[in-house]
């Protein structure tokens, strides 16, 4: 008999906290069962204890020295198990990478923000995570290690479905790698609640753009929507368009409308599928603007 | 699977013997006999069981017993020191920014926890620190004003 | 009025300290040796027919001491009432299917067997092995769905009582009680009017939101007794609930009280108590029943929704001539909901001398509703509030002026019959005239100021107190009444003003049923309003007796003995005294010893409480997301015996209510509960409000020592309509629906969505 929604606990499982890389990634790649890293187990403890997911064994990745990188020198690179505090406490993150660090201090309160990790947030693969659309806008890589070596792939093609990921068996997430930002760019973050605080986003959009050399016409512009798609997906048709273009009110608002279309979203309990078009449209928007002002600097 | 696991709380070392699946607020709580933290909602959600874990406020209920294994946890129990109340703890008694109490010991905690990162918020940030903490019973408005005061006091103290 | 130095002030919560250190008791924090833990099994169906219900996987767990089904509650015949508070009686066989559902489930988490086990886990896992076989029946969760002739019936042979006749109808029916009240006439009123607005406005399910999921423990002592500590709001009221459940004498039932972590009138009934009790008496050991936050939203009984039709009229010059409603209120899956009390709370604040007022009380497959702060008021003042502004605009009179027109004074009768005594409703509204939030102008786009009001009966019912001087002369007062609110507090407040003694050398405790004299439930802001009658008579008893025994030691007659400042003296020779500290230390050496105050009320008069709110909104246009600028409440709160505590309890009901206005809902499919979360059941967070500004009149009530007022339960009235009315004044659209959230408000503005009840009222504005 299947257990019931409304235990707040937890199946047996087995706890492992490895020091280091080569252990985790045996740990979980021999493992029988069902196998997860924990970095701030925000999100996977709740799912435990709402049965939504049953690990038998628990990895522990917030002792290994890899994923606890947290640095600036080319580009920035975060470790998987780095807060989200951290981050966005993080001086290069803030100068550098402001829509990221604002994302991560969207994420939860405090209290969660203190455990919550970015590369929890990628490999939760929730199509809400706010810090995800704001990486794959800054043009964030990802390093994966596994039973064959490292790989590295392209933050965007990291997600296959709501809570999926293209994660293989026995691999981890180790780092977030982003470029760093060519000049005259900017970048936002905007995502959107009924309350101020610790709601999960009814649809989110993080906008890159960074502008011609003459900073008159729009040289290039990424455009990332959250929850309102199976996983955070581009808004390419809206990215296009606006290249080559001067950025004002209208051409803005133009994208906001094809970005809507990139998305296909669900209705559920926090907003209807159409409300959440009407959304992108907005959070468009104001993110270019806001992306605008900061790439005009 | 169990595991013992050594933990300083308030300052004093414990060891407990801790099923895997036991929360840090299950083993405060039920092993280790601290019932200041509460469980509100068991997901992270309401902040009734707020402490620090190596520094940083945490909600207990979303860590792992085995996490916290060699960590050095505060609770609201070791807050006032050596019997002395905490400005923040003080406060909240003369601003009356408690009514039944139960989510107290998390907003003590997320109070103390940002006059020390912030030692004189706005009002905006005060909201902010304790939008983690739901209180159903003051509406915030007299915690807000608590927390102003502690702040005050404190840069007064110090 | 005499003058006071403790009552008035904002003394300290005197189990303050406990709190912010983290040592006050509550339900949950008991540990009991050899204690073993409870788990209920819930119901996965809104509507099915229990077939058979297998332990034995269960009870072959090792670590399961017990499993339970409703076979295990002694049996008790359909019908079978216990007393709730004064002449109110509540079904207790409703109950004992709320405790343990027998042959059917009629909302979905309703529980179905419990488990007790050596530990948590063990007995959630065995939870789990307990197989229920169940044949679904069509659910019916929609309130005017449940009304008609045809929808599936929550109960088979439920007939509706109509109230006035007392006679029930030939067919079964989903609507329990029918009720009308009627004064005048309206036809002719509504004929006399200039203008005439109708509207049905619609409010989800809500719940409490305390903070505290419930908790109890139970052990049978050596003697067959049994001892139950519970977070309630009344552990005399779970005591009476337990004699007709269990079928046990109140002198074998000690309830102790824990402290409890906020009820809002959600931990009145004993609905886990029974399981804990009867697991215990199986097991022969203490058993600890605590329930989840996932439980607590789902099953524990939330606020009543309601579908609610006003009418009114009113002449050029803003009077009123008619007014009509019609409110449907949802009781849940058992009769009960507050429909008596919308019609009074929403009606009470206007002279209305053509009236027709009728209430359905309505059965649905969902949780049965339980009381939540002023209940029934909020959904009923949301639609009459919403309505007067929308008739005031019709006729071009200013909200207030209109309110000020129609406004109910003493002497008035109460659309349930009965007579107002003294009030403050005009001397408030007087107050608004000139506060700043009123008249300072509101500047800037999409912004908008709504006013309402807000009126409750206040609570009365039994309540007593004993005051004792122990031998060094302090005081110490003994109630059985839960303090919910900081009524600890105020009573020790009041015990010190009439003594004359410092609060400190005051203390108070609440003890368990067997030693604390009796007392009703905590609710229905009713315990410092009867407290203030039965503190003050302790008192005056205890003043009465020392000066009893100092007129024997001052050989004068007890006339003529004065007392001041813990000074006792002969009126007409200052130099013959004595003081209280001798009297205190002789009563328990010799003579007539201890000296006990008591005092007790049972039926004190309503202390009508009467509140307006003033909100300043700006609306997103972009989202439909409102922020709240400024919120001030005007409240006639008769006399403020803590200012502090006072404020405490208008700004907590204030934001319960613009939680309610806002964003709280439960949000259903066939019957479960989609957001059984504090993440998605959306509570306000400090940043989602201002400060909360409070004005208070003092109009003292008409009994009492005092003239106060209960305070708790109004505040939670007028935020619906008062948001709903500024976001008017913002958006040029008026929603008819709770609550009003971004995307409910982003299509009303846009003339699409469904903005109220199933598209009975045409286009937004007027």
């Amino acid at each position: 008999m299947s257990k019931k929604k409304e235990d707040l606990s937890v199946d047996a499982f087995e706890y492992a906290a490895p020091q280091n890389l080569q252990d985790a990634v045996a740990l979980l790649a021999e493992a029988s069962g069902e196998a997860r890293p924990l970095a701030g187990g925000t999100d996977l403890i709740a799912q435990m204890k709402e049965n939504r997911r049953s690990p038998s064994l628990v990895v522990d990745v917030k002792k290994i020295p890899e994923l606890n990188v947290l640095s600036y020198e080319a580009g920035l690179r975060i470790g998987a198990a780095v807060s989200c505090t951290q981050i966005a406490e993080f001086e290069p993150v803030r100068v550098h990478y402001p829509a990221l660090a604002e994302a991560c201090a969207l994420i939860g309160s405090y209290q969660i923000q203190n455990r919550a990790a970015l590369g929890g947030n990628f490999c939760n693969a929730a199509p809400s995570a706010d810090a995800v659309p704001p990486a794959i806008a800054y043009g964030a890589a990802l390093v994966i290690a596994g039973p064959n070596g490292q790989r590295e792939i392209p933050a965007e093609d990291f997600f296959v479905g709501p809570g999926q990921t293209v994660l293989e068996k026995g691999e981890v997430l180790v780092e977030i790698v982003l470029p760093s930002p060519p000049p005259h760019s900017g970048a936002a973050y905007l995502r959107f609640i009924p309350r101020e605080e610790m709601d999960i986003a009814v649809a989110g959009v993080g906008s890159f753009v960074q502008l011609s050399p003459d900073a008159r016409t729009c040289g290039q512009a990424r455009i990332v929507l959250a929850a309102v798609a199976p996983t955070p997906v581009r808004a390419k048709e809206a990215e296009a368009f606006l290249t080559g273009r001067a950025l004002d009110e209208t051409t803005l608002a133009q994208a906001g409308e094809l970005a809507s279309q990139a998305a296909s979203p669900i209705s559920d309990v926090r907003g209807s599928a159409a409300y959440r078009i009407e959304l992108v449209k907005v959070l468009t928007r104001r993110t270019l603007g806001m992306a605008l002002e900061r790439a005009r600097g | 699977m169990r595991q013992a696991i050594e933990l300083n709380v308030n300052g004093e070392p414990h060891d407990a013997l801790v099923d895997s699946r036991e929360t840090l607020l299950d083993t405060l709580r039920y092993k280790l006999g601290h019932m200041g933290p509460k469980e509100g909602c068991g997901n992270g959600n309401c902040g009734a069981c707020t402490v620090v874990l190596n520094g940083a406020v945490v909600n207990a209920c979303l860590v792992f017993a085995v996490e916290a294994a060699g960590a050095d946890v505060t609770t609201v129990e070791g807050v006032a020191a050596e019997g002395n109340l905490h400005p923040v703890q003080q406060a909240f008694i003369e601003h009356g920014a408690l009514q039944c109490g139960f989510c107290t010991p998390g907003f003590i905690m997320s109070a103390k926890a940002l006059l020390e990162r912030n030692p004189n918020p706005s009002e905006p940030e005060i909201r902010l620190a304790i939008s983690g903490n739901l209180c159903r019973c003051t509406g915030y408005d007299k915690i807000v004003r608590a927390i102003q005061a502690a702040s005050q006091a404190l840069s007064q103290t110090a | 009025m005499a003058e006071y130095s403790v009552i008035g002030t904002s003394l300290a919560k005197v189990d303050a300290p406990e709190r912010v250190t983290g040592k006050a008791t509550y339900g949950a924090d008991l540990d009991l040796p050899g204690m073993l833990w409870a788990k209920l099994v819930r119901s996965p169906h809104a509507h099915a027919r229990i077939k058979q219900i297998g332990t034995s996987r269960a009870k072959a767990l090792p670590g399961v001491k017990a499993v339970i089904t409703a076979h295990d509650l002694p049996p008790l015949p359909k019908g079978a009432t216990a007393p709730l508070v004064g002449e109110v009686s509540i079904d207790m066989s409703a109950i004992r299917e709320i405790v343990m559902a027998s042959d059917k489930v009629r909302y979905h988490g309703q529980v179905v067997a419990a488990v007790a086990a050596t530990d948590p886990f063990i007995a959630e896992e065995a939870a789990g092995l307990v197989d229920v076989d169940y044949e679904p029946l069509p659910v019916v969760e929609d309130v005017l769905q449940a009304m008609q002739p045809d929808a599936p019936l929550v109960h088979e042979d439920l007939h509706t009582l109509e109230e006035a006749t007392q006679e029930k109808s030939g067919q079964p029916s989903n609507v329990s009680t029918h009720m009308v009240y009627t004064r005048g006439d309206v036809e002719a009123g509504f004929a006399a009017a200039d203008a005439v607005v109708e509207k049905t406005y619609t409010t989800q399910m809500v719940h409490q939101g305390y903070l505290e999921p419930q908790a109890c423990a139970a052990r049978i002592e050596p003697n067959g007794k049994v001892t139950l500590w519970t977070s309630a709001q009344g552990h005399f009221t779970v005591r009476t609930q337990l004699v007709t459940l269990l079928g046990l004498p109140a002198s074998q039932l000690k309830v102790v009280p824990m402290e409890i972590g906020g009820g809002f009138g959600g931990k009145a009934l004993a609905l886990f108590e029974p399981t804990a009790i009867v697991l215990a008496q199986k097991t022969s050991r203490p058993v600890k029943l605590v329930v989840s936050r996932e439980e607590v939203l789902r099953a524990t009984g939330p606020g009543a929704p309601a579908v609610i039709t006003v009418k009114a009229g009113a002449t050029q010059d803003g009077k009123i001539t008619a007014l009509t409603t019609t409110m449907r209120y949802d009781a849940g899956a058992f009769p009960g909901s507050p429909v008596a009390r919308g019609l009074l709370v929403g009606l009470a604040p206007y002279k209305l001398d053509n009236m027709v007022a009728e209430g359905f009380d309505v059965l649905t497959n969902k949780p049965r509703v339980q009381a939540y702060r002023a209940p029934g008021g909020t959904p009923a003042a949301f639609a009459v509030e919403a309505l007067m502004d929308a008739l005031a605009a019709e006729i071009h009179v200013d909200p207030l002026a209109f309110r000020q027109k129609n406004a109910a004074e003493e002497g008035d009768t109460l659309p349930l019959g009965m007579p107002l005594n003294r009030i403050g409703l005009t001397q408030m509204l007087k107050q608004i005239e000139t506060h700043p939030c009123w008249t300072t102008p509101l500047e800037g786009p999409h912004r908008g100021r709504g006013l309402a009001l807000g009126y409750w009966i206040g609570g009365s019912f039994t309540s007593s107190a004993e005051v004792k001087i122990n031998p060094d002369a302090t005081a110490s007062i003994f109630v059985g009444t839960v303090d919910l609110t900081g009524t600890r507090t105020t009573i020790s407040q009041m015990v010190a003003d009439e003594l004359q003694l410092d609060p400190q050398d005051i203390t108070i405790t609440v003890g368990d049923t067997d030693s604390a004299p009796f007392a009703d439930l905590s609710g229905g802001s009713r315990i410092t309003y009867t407290m203030s009658a039965a503190a003050h008579q302790a008192s005056q008893d205890v003043l009465t007796q020392l000066k009893e025994r100092a007129a024997e030691k001052l050989k004068v007659s007890i006339a003529e003995v004065e007392y001041q400042a813990k000074r006792f003296w002969a009126k007409d020779d200052t130099r013959n005294e004595v003081n209280l500290a001798e009297l205190a230390r002789e009563s328990v050496a010799w003579g007539s010893g201890p000296i006990i105050g008591k005092g007790s009320t049972t039926r004190m008069q309503p202390a009508h409480a009467y509140a307006a709110h003033v909100a300043d909104v700006e609306v997103d246009p972009d989202t439909g997301k409102v922020t709240i600028l400024r919120y001030t409440c005007f409240q006639d709160v008769g006399k403020a015996i803590n200012p502090t505590q006072v404020e405490g309890q208008i700004q907590g009901g204030a934001v319960q209510g613009i939680g309610w206005a806002l964003n709280e809902e439960y949000i259903f499919d066939n019957g479960e509960l989609k957001n059984a979360s504090l993440l998605d059941y959306r509570c306000p967070v400090a940043l989602d409000l201002p400060m909360i500004e409070t004005v208070l009149t003092e109009v003292p009530a008409s009994e009492g020592p005092y003239g106060l007022r209960g305070v708790g339960e109004v505040p939670i009235v007028p935020p619906g309509a008062a948001l709903a009315n500024a976001i008017y004044r913002a958006t040029g659209t008026r929603l008819y629906e709770l609550p009003m959230n971004p995307e409910r408000i982003f299509w009303a503005t846009r003339g699409n969505g469904t903005n109220g009840s199933h598209g009975a009222n045409g286009s937004g504005g007027e």
